[in-house]
């Protein structure tokens, strides 16, 4: 193994029709991390995750999975990685337990039946073992999307969006299993739209565009956007949001609830451009920007850098 | 009110809704527009139930006049295309056996003597009548022709001949199916209808769905290989056209009493190549379709001309040449001769050998093509 780093790839970059999708992406993920993959919608994460385990070559760069190279040696890779697609891909028809005999089938994993068994134990799914999966609930769809994933014992886990669409409790279970999982030894690089998930990883990576923007921990993604984040509450809030907005130094206004946030990355142009509302009625503070403020700001710069009209 | 009942603006919505979708499907909006031309195509144009011009050789013993002024009235004919001369009986029964001619006049030794004498020579003329309705109306019209070319001759002292009804005896051997069973050409054929109607949209189908619904995405994110996941989703379906085939023959045997000369396993080993074939179709249909429902219309759009060209509901030789041209191409046409070959004329490893090559030239052809498109859908 490449040192410590599961994932050590360089300048992948990945073109449809001459578009770019992934942009000399570099990525380093080490092993026992849960590292969360963040960005808009079309920007190519689930692009780099299908080079990351094979299903993609890339048409430029280099780098290692678990030591291979991602290039010539994607065959070892798939052996030890887990993937599980955005949308469900296990078989509807085929019951809970077929679908996992199947999958680990296709791992040649040891010990068949017995795997399977632990793995129906381990769902708590036992009783219902002979349930078609695709009559499974929304939340238990993606436990066993899961348990599929983990069946052939991988040293990487890919997971792209896991938890759309899983209710609060089930997002929890999931991550409290994940958790479990890196503390024994197990990677996971896992996309995600939630900020609350996003907080949960040891570190992250927020790409636009196919560009990585920002990465690290939460604290030093945060720190590294230089965001100056105002709160303000009172009467009228949506009027002063509309007058905000049409300020150039103001960046982003958002609602949330009775107050609005206001965040900008010069913070004396930001003060300079709200002090003419500091009136009594309202009540105004600096706080910490949030990761959310600093994805969106990071999303508008990424547009006007790379996006073309 | 309004709100309640039946509106129109709604019906409306729904309406030009359901436009804007079949316009964006374009492969379905053509396929709306390509079947109806394809059938007008071929019923209109491909399909005649009197086929004319079928290839007839001759094996004659005879030199006399007579002999040649039959062979020259036949071949002035519309119903046959007198090209060949062969030597031997055994010769022309292999001729017909491998279904390369349809007819063979023999004319046996001192015919034209023996008519002079008045003796009333037998003429016989072979007919291979497996497909019944392909030589219905030459075998009708061969009297009236021999006649009317006899005719011709018998002048001045051999008028007297013309009068006797009988001057030669023409007897029309329909061989291989000699009562004119439908049956017998119709229930061998439907195993090679139904196997492409099968093979063709279950492969066709059960891979596009596997895409449709993203499983393939797992599938391959897997160590399988795509050879593995190809050969092991048509493994199931090669038995399955087994299955098909074992029915079929059990109803020829049983239901049908279809003759059965030749050998069953030489039959079902030549199957595995026809099946192949049309699994090769599926394949190919399944890279270009991007859903279960384009899918089932590109199989039957392949499916079509199969069933009119290849010569199971309509002479293959009543055809103009454009539509036996496209019926060449086509695995069901051989596999027709084939079945038959070995059912009913009980051909050998040999003599199926030219109805197997074109369906194996076919499944390479496409197999490669499909191979092709599959690897590049994996990117």
């Amino acid at each position: 193994m490449n040192g410590e780093h599961v994932i050590d790839v360089r300048n992948v970059t990945k073109r449809f029709n001459g578009k770019t999708v992934v942009n000399r992406l570099a990525l380093q993920v080490r092993r026992g991390e849960i590292y969360g993959f963040l960005g808009p919608n079309g920007s190519g994460k689930t692009t780099f995750i299908r080079m990351l385990c094979g299903l993609l070559t890339p048409d430029e760069g280099e780098g290692s999975c678990l030591g291979f190279d991602i290039r010539r040696q994607s065959d070892q890779i798939k052996l030890q990685v887990g993937y599980m697609t955005q949308k469900f891909s296990l078989y509807e028809d085929l019951s809970i337990r077929e679908n996992l005999d199947f999958i680990a089938r296709l791992y040649r994993v040891r010990d068949r039946r017995e795997a399977v068994e632990k793995s129906l134990a381990r769902l708590g799914l036992t009783g219902r073992h002979k349930q078609l999966a695709g009559q499974l609930s929304g939340g238990w769809k993606q436990r066993l999307s899961l348990a599929a994933c983990l069946i052939h014992d991988p040293q990487l886990l890919l997971l792209d969006e896991p938890t759309a669409g899983v209710d609060p409790k089930a997002r929890r279970d999931f991550w409290d299993e994940v958790h479990k999982l890196a503390a024994g030894g197990l990677t996971a690089l896992i996309t995600t739209h939630y900020m609350d998930e996003a907080e949960r990883c040891h570190r992250l990576a927020y790409i636009a565009y196919g560009n990585l923007l920002a990465h690290g921990t939460v604290e030093e993604v945060v720190a590294a956007a230089g965001l100056t984040t105002w709160s303000v509450s009172g009467p009228d809030l949506p009027r002063l949001a509309e007058e905000l907005r049409a300020r150039p130094a103001v960046e982003q206004v958002v609602a949330f609830g009775n107050t609005l946030h206001i965040s900008a990355r010069d913070a004396e142009r930001l003060r300079d451009a709200l002090s003419p509302h500091f009136t009594p009625a309202h009540h105004w503070q600096t706080i910490p920007s949030g990761l959310e403020d600093v994805f969106i700001s990071l999303m508008q710069t990424a547009r006007d850098q790379y996006a073309k009209p | 009110m309004k709100d309640i009942h039946f509106s129109v603006h709604r019906f409306l919505a729904i309406v030009i809704k359901e436009f804007i979708q079949m316009r964006r499907d374009r492969l379905t909006f053509g396929m709306m527009i390509g079947i109806p031309i394809l059938q007008l195509i071929l019923f209109g144009y491909a399909i005649n139930s009197d086929p004319k011009h079928l290839p007839t050789a001759i094996l004659c013993a005879d030199n006399g006049i007579f002999s040649r002024t039959l062979v020259y009235s036949m071949r002035n004919s519309d119903y046959f295309a007198v090209d060949h001369v062969v030597q031997s009986e055994k010769e022309a029964h292999r001729l017909l056996a491998t279904g390369k001619y349809q007819f063979i006049l023999q004319i046996p030794e001192d015919f034209t003597r023996r008519i002079l004498r008045g003796e009333c020579p037998g003429l016989v003329l072979l007919a291979d009548a497996t497909d019944p309705s392909a030589t219905s109306n030459a075998i009708t019209a061969i009297d009236r022709l021999a006649r009317e070319a006899l005719d011709r001759d018998l002048k001045g002292p051999l008028q007297h001949l013309r009068m006797e009804r009988n001057a030669i005896d023409l007897r029309i051997h329909r061989m291989y199916n000699p009562e004119g069973i439908t049956q017998y050409n119709i229930v061998p054929g439907l195993m090679g209808v139904i196997l492409t109607m099968t093979m063709v949209m279950i492969t066709s189908l059960a891979i596009t769905r596997e895409r449709e619904r993203g499983t393939m995405e797992n599938l391959l994110s897997t160590p399988a290989h795509p050879l593995e996941v190809m050969i092991g989703k048509l493994v199931p379906y090669i038995l399955v056209g087994y299955v098909q085939v074992c029915l079929i023959l059990v109803a020829a045997q049983f239901l049908f009493e279809v003759p059965m000369l030749g050998s069953l396993s030489l039959l079902l080993a030549a199957a595995i190549v026809f099946i192949a074939a049309n699994l090769a179709v599926g394949i190919t249909v399944s890279t270009v379709a991007t859903n279960q429902l384009q899918a089932v219309q590109m199989s039957f759009f392949f499916f079509l001309p199969s069933l009119l060209l290849s010569g199971f509901m309509f002479p293959f030789r009543g055809m103009p040449t454009w539509a036996q041209a496209i019926g060449q191409i086509l695995p069901l046409t051989h596999f027709h001769r084939l079945v038959r070959g070995i059912l009913l004329k009980g051909n050998t490893p040999e003599e199926i050998l030219p109805h197997l090559l074109p369906i194996s030239v076919f499944l390479m052809t496409v197999l490669f093509i499909g191979w092709c498109r599959y690897r590049q859908t994996l990117d």
